[in-house]
């Protein structure tokens, strides 16, 4: 891992790179996090999202918090960057539910309703998604290498892995 | 500066907000002095607002196991509150009901009810100041406790604040007994309308 290439996207965040860059996101909790990746050009993009739906929400300019905005301000940054949009695949991870209790509450249940809308839209634009590690209740960070696409995935108690 | 990241609020409001966390954190502070019969000490709570961009930085390493104990409102207002506390203060909490000196990192089921009773007091005593102060009637749920990495943890609050804000606002309280120094961090996620009845409450409006 080289840290020197590495980029850190926040909650409510997303950024693209070419190789060698690295993105990583530390601690998605009932966040998602969405890579998208072309092998040919190489270039990786990852984006932190919170809410499903930026059209259920009034205070919506920032575009990354939400998963419909972000997938398309992602794609439009990654094909600035040399990105074939018709070769991006994609890889998603988070989306646990990091309580427990009141399951029945809707904002309990964010974290399954940012994947089912994350794997909607990407499921409309075409993009196929080619890996997932969603749900469950605990943390992941995630590193996601613009050299080859792979995606780190660590975790505290529950093993580390790459999809 | 918080304008931009809450656009509902003006100052007032934000004031508001600050005033009646320094109540409840005090409330709650005073409830566990008593409960573990220590004389415990606390600071001027330190109110943040941050961009959710920058809230992985807030709490320290992103990537540090924490304890997140969360209450959910209901009543005249909803929403949640969440009490956040390092490794360190979490195990010193669980002392004080029965002593074990084990590794910090291991908690078990047992330390668990501990936590979730130590919050239930904390997040009671925090919620009844409230309450008193806007004289409204708030219910709050039984706790549960997550232990994982800080900024999972921090997610769940900051997801709540999403719906109507471009950041997150936390009150961090430093208190210590003797010379065991603990620290954690209260936030109040109140739902836009319960927002709106707690200034108009304090009278904000």
């Amino acid at each position: 891992m080289n840290i020197k290439n590495m980029i850190i996207v926040g909650m409510a965040d997303l950024n693209a790179v070419r190789d060698p860059g690295v993105l990583t996101t530390l601690g998605l909790g009932s966040c998602v996090g969405i890579a998208l990746y072309d092998p040919i050009a190489k270039v990786a993009g990852l984006a932190h999202c919170m809410l499903p739906d930026s059209k259920q929400i009034q205070n919506n300019s920032v575009e990354a918090k939400f998963v419909d905005t972000g997938i398309i301000k992602l794609l439009g940054l990654m094909q600035k960057l040399g990105a074939n949009r018709r070769l991006i695949k994609a890889k998603v991870a988070g989306g646990a539910q990091m309580f427990a209790h009141n399951a029945t509450n809707e904002s309990m249940r964010i974290g399954d309703r940012n994947v089912a809308a994350t794997l909607q839209i990407l499921g409309g634009l075409g993009i196929m998604v080619i890996a997932k590690d969603t749900g469950d209740t605990y943390g992941r960070t995630v590193e996601l290498y613009a050299e080859n696409g792979a995606f780190i995935i660590k975790t505290i108690g529950h093993g580390n892995k790459s999809i | 500066m918080s304008n931009s990241m809450f656009p509902q609020m003006d100052s007032l409001h934000l004031d508001v907000l600050k005033e009646i966390s320094s109540i409840g954190t005090g409330n709650a502070i005073s409830s566990l002095s008593k409960i573990t019969n220590k004389r415990i000490s606390m600071e001027v709570p330190k109110v943040m607002f941050l961009e959710f961009k920058d809230v992985h930085k807030s709490i320290g390493d992103p990537e540090d196991m924490v304890a997140g104990i969360l209450v959910s409102l209901s009543g005249d207002i909803s929403g949640m509150v969440m009490f956040i506390l390092n490794v360190h203060t979490a195990r010193s909490l669980i002392n004080y009901f029965y002593e074990k000196p084990t590794a910090t990192n291991e908690f078990d089921e047992l330390d668990r009810s501990a936590l979730e009773e130590m919050g239930n007091i904390l997040i009671s005593s925090y919620i009844s100041a409230l309450g008193t102060l806007i004289n409204k009637r708030i219910i709050p749920s039984v706790p549960t406790v997550a232990l994982d990495m800080a900024a999972a943890i921090l997610s769940v609050p900051a997801i709540e604040f999403s719906k109507v804000a471009d950041g997150v606002m936390h009150i961090e309280t430093v208190f210590s007994a003797g010379a065991d120094q603990m620290s954690g961090y209260f936030l109040l996620v109140p739902e836009l309308e319960s927002f709106n009845v707690i200034m108009k409450a304090l009278g904000a409006f």
